[in-house]
């Protein structure tokens, strides 16, 4: 049982990274334009 | 443009006069930034944004183009000089796209800013919930005595850290509602739940401290999570409308051009003061009351007064803020500031009747009302029972009541309405009806009397010619080669309702008066009936006309009508069928009024009547006790478009009146206004049934949890299957909408 004492912090340190992540997604704007996200990836990047 | 003072560029269509777009640059000189937010109109793909995004790229001064999808919004940065904004926006218009300047105001900020704390919120305790559940599936599938004390203290530890920074972080915005409506000696929704909130986390950190059986930690975390999605869904809702709401506001808080010792200048319309001198270009709206200083022409006063035929006005005439310079460019001097005008007036008119429109309390609030008092006594009663009664200890009793509070907390009542209404509201913004806020629809489903406005609500707002067929088809190519000319409203017709190849002549155009050409050696003139040389007949007023005279000829008169939409009719007769009474009221003249009443079958009318006249009707009809849904384009309409219980504006309506409205549809059909009412009505019964369920739900779960039986387990199945349910019945509206 002794390893739940590590595998828990250690689930929950895993679950905190995925939560800094939704933050600074939310911060920078990722969740502004959904639709226009959605119809970007259609655009072809033109060749350099 | 012969006959015209000013040689400024007549044309309102098309590309961005030069200098509109300056007021609206926001400029970083230390940074040698500038911004400028551009609202565009006409995308509609990806394509779309590429083309407008990389054209502007191609310029080396724009550090930043993007646009945004789902507001419509362009965002430039660029460095230099503050006038190449003109350019970039003059690119984006030859690309066939329709560019506004806007003013991003700080109000609307704030409204994004909301939406993002509660996603941050929704988020956290989504990820709490997710966590949590770590601990619980073992708490709740093992017993104490095989997992062992010091295990299950320890579990419970974990739980609490988790539970007690995400109920603090993200039960903010229900903390803060009720404290607002406590401190106003209110009651709302968000005082029970703030109450079961604070009650359940503090009820297991006693119970974690002692080493008690029960903690609750993932309860009200789930409850958070439930709650906030309620919470988020319901923003959604109005601030996708809201937003389109207030493009129209930046657009009516315009620039006008003003001519300063020869110059034209841009200014924005706030900025306008009395003696200064704007020049109006043909097709654009006067941006304030004023006195014509020269030039001739027509002015459309249909979006304030109601009236269709365009008043001709000359130096010295008066001119009213919100009206269309119709036929060519005039001056105008200024004679009151934008805020003083007829507009200002009307304003004022309309905030008097926004407070009255505060009263209305959403049904969820209604509930909450009595809700909160039957739950909380409950709770109390059954802590009193346990302990006086059942002769419990009192902590094992205020732990029974506690968990009363927490199947009783009104999570599937906070989803019941909501839910609904975000799914009502966006399956009506996809058929171009936007309505701003879901309790707009409960109010909606309520009504029981619709007021009518006449020009461009029952009607299409612009002429079409209605005696086509009596006029020969050489007169009619003459006439629409003429009418080619100019953008008179009763020359689009003309030429609209014109089929066929153009004639190539030189065509004059007189302001005032009409068009001149010479054909064949014979003079040809389209225009006015004094002018073309035939008496005034005033029989024929209720239409509006232009007169083809050839020299030598008798003269042919092309008769107008400002058509009623082509399904005005059917809805009058749906509406009716429905049990709602419909009134038409106007500005216009009584004859045209009651021709329209009568083609539509609409017994009450009423015609030549004053904003002020019809704001009196509106109170008449809410001293009887009715529900009234105004429906109205125009700035008359506008008080009571914001007094009535509810209001539609169709989206050719001024920004003004859209403004006021609460639903906006786009389109040539008047049936939005039915689809409207029907899915009201249908989501309200709805949100009912949701009310229903929960009621029985809390039939069956309030006994068992007085009685004692609720654990942690219970608890967190009964919330999760009460919450689906309301959910899964709300779904129904998709089949049915």
């Amino acid at each position: 049982m002794s390893v739940l004492l590590f595998m828990i912090p250690l689930a929950l340190f895993l679950g905190l990274i995925g939560l800094a992540a939704f933050i600074w997604s939310i911060k920078s704007g990722q969740y502004s334009d959904l639709e226009g996200a959605a119809r970007r990836i259609l655009i072809d990047e033109d060749p350099e | 443009m012969a006959g015209a003072t000013l040689s400024v560029q007549p044309d309102s269509d098309g590309p961005v006069k030069t200098g509109t777009v300056i007021p609206f640059i926001r400029r970083d000189a230390a940074a040698d930034k500038n911004e400028l937010y551009l609202s565009v109109e006409g995308v509609h793909c990806a394509g779309c944004i590429h083309k407008i995004e990389s054209a502007l790229l191609k310029f080396p001064e724009v550090m930043q183009a993007r646009l945004n999808f789902s507001t419509r919004r362009l965002h430039l940065a660029w460095s230099g000089a503050e006038d190449m904004a003109d350019r970039f926006a003059r690119t984006v218009s030859d690309l066939g796209y329709r560019v506004t300047p806007f003013d991003p105001d700080a109000a609307m900020r704030r409204d994004d800013g909301h939406t993002r704390f509660l996603l941050l919120c929704l988020g956290v305790a989504g990820f709490a919930a997710g966590n949590i559940m770590l601990m619980s599936f073992a708490l709740w599938t093992t017993s104490a005595a095989t997992m062992g004390p010091a295990m299950r203290d320890f579990l419970h530890l974990v739980s609490a850290l988790i539970a007690v920074p995400t109920v603090v972080f993200s039960g903010r915005p229900f903390f803060l509602s009720a404290w607002k409506a406590l401190s106003a000696r209110r009651t709302n929704m968000d005082v029970p739940i703030s109450v079961g909130l604070i009650l359940t986390t503090g009820m297991s950190c006693f119970e974690l401290l002692n080493h008690g059986e029960h903690v609750y930690f993932d309860s009200v975390v789930m409850l958070t999570f439930f709650l906030l999605i309620g919470r988020y869904l319901d923003d959604l809702a109005r601030s996708s409308a809201r937003r389109a709401a207030g493009d129209l506001i930046a657009m009516m808080a315009g620039a006008a051009s003003v001519v300063e010792s020869g110059k034209i200048k841009s200014v924005l319309i706030r900025d306008l003061r009395e003696g200064m001198t704007a020049s109006i270009a043909m097709g654009e709206r006067i941006p304030a009351d004023g006195v014509v200083e020269s030039g001739a022409s027509e002015i459309d006063c249909s979006l304030v007064t109601g009236e269709t035929i365009p008043q001709p006005v000359g130096p010295g005439d008066p001119v009213y803020g919100g009206t269309i310079n119709m036929a060519a460019p005039i001056l105008v001097k200024i004679r009151k500031q934008a805020e003083d005008s007829l507009l200002g007036e009307i304003i004022r008119l309309m905030e008097k009747a926004e407070q009255g429109q505060a009263r209305y309390v959403r049904i969820a609030d209604r509930a909450a009302k009595l809700y909160t008092p039957v739950v909380h006594a409950l709770a109390l009663l059954a802590f009193l029972g346990w302990v006086f009664v059942g002769g419990m200890a009192w902590q094992p009793a205020l732990m029974v009541a506690v968990t009363v509070l927490i199947i009783t907390c009104p999570c599937a009542l906070a989803l019941a309405v909501p839910v609904v209404q975000v799914l009502a509201v966006s399956r009506l913004m996809r058929r171009g009806i936007m309505v701003k806020g879901g309790d707009v629809l409960e109010r909606l489903a309520g009504v029981d009397t619709v007021i009518f406005d006449k020009t461009g609500t029952l009607t299409l707002g612009h002429p079409a010619l209605v005696n086509g067929n009596a006029i020969a088809p050489g007169e009619m190519q003459l006439a629409a080669s003429l009418a080619a000319r100019s953008r008179h409203p009763l020359s689009r017709a003309l030429t609209q309702a014109y089929k066929g190849d153009f004639l190539d002549i030189d065509v004059r155009e007189i302001p005032g008066a009409g068009l001149e050409s010479v054909v064949q050696g014979r003079r040809v003139r389209l225009g006015s009936r004094g002018w073309c040389g035939l008496a005034d007949d005033s029989a024929l007023r209720d239409m509006m006309e232009i007169v083809l005279a050839v020299e030598g000829e008798t003269p042919v008169i092309f008769l107008f009508r400002d058509l009623p939409r082509s399904d005005a009719a059917d809805v009058v007769r749906g509406l009716e069928r429905r049990g709602i009474k419909v009134m038409l009221l106007s500005g216009d003249r009584s004859g045209i009024v009651e021709n329209i009443a009568r083609d539509l079958g609409i017994a009450q009318w009423q015609g030549q009547i004053t904003p002020d006249g019809k704001y009196k009707i509106l109170e008449g009809l809410h001293a009887g006790g009715h529900k009234v849904l105004m429906v109205g384009d125009g700035l008359n309409d506008a008080p009571v478009l914001a007094g009535a219980d509810v209001s539609i504006s169709p989206s050719s309506a001024i920004g003004m009146a859209q403004n006021a409205a609460q639903i906006v549809f786009t389109g040539d059909d008047l049936a939005p206004v039915m689809t409207a009412i029907d899915t009201a009505r249908f989501s309200q019964k709805l949100v009912r049934q949701n009310f229903i369920m929960t009621i029985l739900y809390n039939l069956i779960a309030v006994p068992v949890a007085v009685a004692g039986f609720v654990t942690p387990l219970v608890a967190a199945v009964a919330m999760s299957l009460s919450s689906l349910c309301v959910t899964v019945n709300a779904f129904r509206l998709r089949r049915r909408v």
